[in-house]
């Protein structure tokens, strides 16, 4: 096969394919991508604004890797798609066709339409070029806004704060990252962000932002009528699917390119993949728009089976995520959601310094063990990733517990404390057991 | 507290520029009768160089160090000249000219800072020490709440090869020089020292003694520093400890309190082929000289490095050494804790590294080898034959010139010199043949690994960037697999400012550790691996 496969997007999904089909064939590739040169990782952006590292220790691969592999780079934008002929219209190198061709375009920060939100000084934070910007609009400035309670804008945040900027930020819920987070760790992680001087308003919305007389920003207006007087306004109340020159084409799309459970879209040889692919019916059952680091990855990994001949479904496992809000480290497995479910119920875990929390959610009747939310403690993948596909019920998960810390050697453990409060909670007898490595690493 | 750690940066500097110039304070006068008990305690039989030091050195002043010592120098080469060419060998005067010409130099000093050195200790030492509190102290404070804070690392000139950096830079390397090579330009600074030695060995001080002084003082301070820096992370505050006191007792202390007692010194932790000396001649005759304690050592030396460390590699990994006890690693993860993002994470140097580091590894070992069939066999020279014709290989070369390439300037002046520029394990990375032979062992034989937590990499590179190792963590990270490298020293920051909790140091069943990226995707249904290209 020498087919000519086009990649656009130089991201996570659209990298992940590349490396993949290049892995599994011979065929031509080549990936067009308008932001970088190279791939660069684009959850370390607030690391280079902290000064923790430079652009270039973001890159994944040293920059001789593509050459040596194969893969030609394009810098350019993508502004056509033509399905007919199979031709690409780039911006400023020509036109480019295809024999297969993949949509990997991520996506851009969300605006709802608020006044003043393309005033100077306001944006969102989503590429390299959004970071040159956040850096010259924040240089001598001493206060800053920040709308939306995502990860994003946590992480915008504790930029502004590393420049000892003063940090406001709006949040439409009543409790922090309410949408995804039970109000138990919500609360928790509240309390963090606050105890880092952020003024955290809770059920507060952005309605206006006020420009001074050279159209940059001097202030917020909030729902509540509070005005707040700001240099900078970040705007982190989502992404959507980075689309819009796809919009002129065949393709079909509604959000994202509408997709398959193969990652196909509406038209033979075209696939998307990543941030910008929405799923007509997912093959898990999950959201229909998967905007996170690893389902890319696995996105390009499957994609890059089916180009290279071997059919795949998406299947992505089980769900798994992580991040950090300030000093505490998030992950989380299974299904954990905002409210329990019917069959559902729970076990929640706190240390006293609220820092650390253990929330665990199983089923009422079976016991099966659900999802996993831990705070402050790490926890092995593996280990959860059996645990959940096997059901395992809830008491053997408890007494189980030492194999699943993941904290560095010498750390406080909790387990036997987690499983006391368990037991008294429960009026069970559960006895916590010795870690095994035989089990840690077991396949099964 | 800012106000405060600027006194602090403003006490530091004062004792820094007040250390310096005190190269260039006091006088120097060889009285004739320390020159005739010099002349009888080395036993000069050269008239020549003595007529010749009597008419130009003794009696006179000199009002820097520099025309004094390079007088005497002089001196000596062209004695030594003429005795060679008259080819009258007793007379020539063998030896480091520096050396000797340091003892001439630490005996004739003398002025303001001979007579009062308590006082300059604290101007030097002491506004030093007091100055780097000051500063360090409040960053509990300033630096945030207790978690990995790495704010501005690339951002500030001391700590991204900026100005700041390259002074440093320039600074170390000019201390290991004089250290090395001029040691009679500074026997001011050995003079501030002698009151310490003096309570603990008895003796006056040497430079040695005032480089293992200062080498503890400042593993004492930056060791208060990653108290404070890694104050969240028990490993870190362990591993510290442990090298602090390893330093402190083993390197330091308990090697004068042996010369107190009159028996050689030695570090008890400093394992051979690092301790490159331990099977020299002058060594082995003078641990044999001194009886059963002597014996002692030369058999606890040679079980450390044969047993001892593989045994302990093998259940820990090589970080039980150079993270743990070795005083290399005790200065790398003190002093240059601030540098370890300067390491070069590419793969052809990873290449060179390789290169590098066995070769210096087999050089220690042909040196060794030879060393000690020369002690056996008494014969000083070897007959080589190799494709380029036939060499004449004399031990006491080979030996002289470990010691310079790889003792002095390796170790020295380019392990640590260069920390400011390319990060702080320079030595331990390039150049430790300790480090080759732990590296292979854990390579091959160790239940030791980094394991990674599934599939939970963000590739954000924070790994790689803090290995001080230069290895980069990320490529296995990111495709799940576990880190298993020869050269990995365990210090554990990897797995400290990696935020989404992927690396953990762990030793574990040998089975599986070298494990291949299972878990991008869970699904047995599709069975994708992760290997690179
Ligand atoms: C600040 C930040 C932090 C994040 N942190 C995390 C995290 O911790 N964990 C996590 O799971 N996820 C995180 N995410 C989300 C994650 O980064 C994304 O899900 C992921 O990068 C999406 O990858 P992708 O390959 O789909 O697209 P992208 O990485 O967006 O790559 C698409 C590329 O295509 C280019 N492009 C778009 N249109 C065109 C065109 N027409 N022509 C040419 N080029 C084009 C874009 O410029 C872009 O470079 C974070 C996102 C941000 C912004
Ligand atoms: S891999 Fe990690 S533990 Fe090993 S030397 Fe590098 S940073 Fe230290
Ligand atoms: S620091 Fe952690 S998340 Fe970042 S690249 Fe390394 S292992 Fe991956």
């Amino acid at each position: 096969m020498s087919d000519h496969v086009v990649i656009i997007g130089n991201g996570i999904s659209g990298i992940t394919a590349a490396r993949h089909i290049r892995k599994k064939s011979n065929m031509k590739i080549t990936v067009i991508s308008k932001e970088s040169d190279h791939f660069y990782s684009r959850t370390a952006l607030m690391y280079i604004f902290m000064g923790h590292m430079r652009y270039k220790d973001t890159k994944p691969y040293e920059d001789w890797f593509w050459e040596k592999n194969r893969i030609d780079l394009i810098n350019d934008f993508v502004t056509e798609i033509d399905t007919d002929t199979k031709t690409l219209k780039l911006q400023d190198k020509g036109n480019l066709t295809y024999d297969k061709l993949i949509i990997a375009v991520g996506s851009r920060p969300n605006k709802f339409g608020w006044p003043g939100q393309d005033l100077d000084g306001v944006q969102g934070l989503y590429s390299l070029q959004d970071l040159e910007l956040m850096e010259e609009k924040t240089k001598g400035i001493s206060s800053a806004v920040i709308v939306g309670g995502g990860l994003i804008g946590v992480e915008m945040a504790e930029m502004l704060l590393s420049r000892d900027i003063k940090v406001t930020m709006l949040v439409r819920e009543k409790n922090f990252w309410n949408p995804v987070l039970p109000v138990q760790e919500s609360e928790m992680i509240a309390k963090h962000i606050e105890s880092h001087h952020v003024d955290l308003r809770l059920q507060t919305e952005l309605s206006e932002i006020i420009a001074d007389e050279n159209g940059k920003v001097k202030s917020l207006k909030t729902s509540k009528d509070e005005e707040i007087p700001c240099q900078f306004v970040g705007l982190t109340v989502g992404v959507t699917p980075n689309i819009k020159f796809v919009e002129s084409s065949k393709v079909h799309w509604q959000i994202g390119v509408m997709v398959n459970e193969y990652l196909e879209s509406s038209i033979p040889d075209v696939y998307a993949i990543g941030d910008c692919a929405e799923f007509k019916k997912h093959p898990t059952g999950r959201r229909h728009l998967e905007q996170v680091w690893y389902t890319g990855k696995m996105m390009g990994e499957t994609v890059a089976e089916t180009i290279t001949g071997n059919k795949t479904i998406y299947n992505p496992g089980i769900w798994f995520n992580s991040a950090k809000f300030f000093d505490i480290e998030y992950q989380t497995y299974g299904s954990i959601k905002n409210k329990l479910e019917e069959n559902e119920t729970e076990f929640y875990w706190e240390h006293e310094d609220e820092q650390k929390c253990i929330h665990i959610v199983f089923d009422k009747e079976t016991r099966s063990f659900l999802g996993i939310n831990a705070f402050g403690i790490r926890i092995r993948h593996n280990v959860m990733d059996r645990w959940l596909a096997s059901k395992m019920k809830i008491d053997e998960v408890m007494s189980s517990l030492r194999d699943a810390n993941f904290d560095p050697e010498f750390y406080k453990l909790h387990e036997q404390e987690i499983v006391d409060q368990f037991n008294q909670e429960n009026n069970t007898n559960i006895q916590l057991k010795k870690k095994s490595w035989k089990r840690i690493f077991s396949r099964s | 507290m800012k106000a405060l750690q600027n006194i602090g940066l403003s006490l530091f500097i004062i004792g820094l520029v007040i250390f310096i110039s005190l190269i260039f304070v006091g006088k120097y006068n060889l009285t004739n009768e320390t020159f005739e008990q010099f002349v009888k305690d080395k036993g000069i039989k050269s008239e020549l160089f003595i007529n010749d030091m009597k008419t130009k050195v003794v009696d006179k002043e000199f009002s820097n160090p520099f025309s004094f010592s390079s007088e005497i120098i002089s001196s000596l080469e062209a004695a030594n000249e003429t005795h060679k060419s008259n080819s009258e060998w007793g007379k020539v005067i063998w030896g480091k000219a520096s050396s000797f010409t340091f003892e001439i130099a630490k005996s004739s000093g003398y002025g303001i800072v001979r007579d009062n050195k308590w006082l300059f200790w604290f101007l030097t030492f002491g506004l030093g020490i007091l100055g780097s509190l000051l500063y360090i102290i409040p960053t509990v404070v300033t630096g945030g709440t207790a978690a990995t804070k790495n704010n501005g690392v690339w951002l500030n000139p001391a700590t991204n090869r900026g100005w700041i950096g390259w002074f440093a830079f320039a600074f170390l390397v000019g201390f290991y020089m004089l250290l090395y090579f001029n040691p009679d330009y500074i026997v001011n600074w050995v003079y501030i020292v002698d009151p310490i030695s003096i309570s603990l060995s008895g003796n006056a001080a040497s430079q040695w003694f005032l480089y293992g002084l200062l080498y503890c003082t400042v593993m004492t301070v930056m060791a208060a520093r990653m108290y404070i820096k890694y104050r969240h992370n028990k490993y870190q505050i362990l591993r510290t400890t442990s090298v602090w006191f390893f330093q402190i007792v083993f390197a330091f202390l308990i090697p004068e309190i042996l010369v107190r007692f009159e028996k050689p010194w030695y570090d008890f932790k400093n394992a051979f082929p690092l301790d490159y000396d331990f099977f020299f001649k002058w060594n082995l005759d003078e641990l044999i000289a001194s009886g059963g304690f002597g014996l002692f050592v030369l058999v606890w030396g040679i079980f450390l490095t044969l047993v001892i460390v593989p045994v302990m590699v093998y259940f820990f990994g090589k970080r039980w050494y150079c993270s743990w006890v070795c005083g290399c690693g005790g200065l790398a993860e003190t002093l240059g804790d601030p540098y370890r993002q300067l390491s070069d994470k590419s793969v052809k140097v990873w290449k060179y590294e390789r290169y590098i580091v066995h070769g210096v590894w087999v050089f220690a070992i042909a040196m060794t080898a030879l060393t000690l069939f020369t002690y056996f066999s008494g014969v000083q020279q070897m007959l080589w034959i190799d494709m380029l014709g036939t060499h004449l290989i004399k031990t006491q070369v080979v030996q002289d010139a470990y010691g310079f390439a790889i003792g002095s300037i390796f170790a020295g002046v380019i392990g640590t010199g260069f920390y400011p520029l390319f990060g702080n394990r320079v030595w331990c990375r390039f150049g430790c043949p300790l480090a080759a032979y732990l590296g292979i062992v854990q390579r091959f034989k160790s239940r030791f690994r980094i394991t990674t937590n599934g599939g939970q990499c963000i590739s954000c590179g924070n790994c790689s960037t803090y290995c001080e190792m230069g290895i980069d963590v990320r490529a296995y990270a990111q495709k799940g697999e576990n880190i298993v490298r020869s050269s990995c020293v365990g210090c554990g920051v990897c797995a400290d400012v990696c935020p989404r909790g992927v690396l953990k140091l762990e030793n574990g069943d040998e089975e599986g550790r070298i494990s291949t990226g299972p878990l991008t995707i869970s699904k047995t249904e599709i069975k994708l691996n992760s290997n690179v290209l």
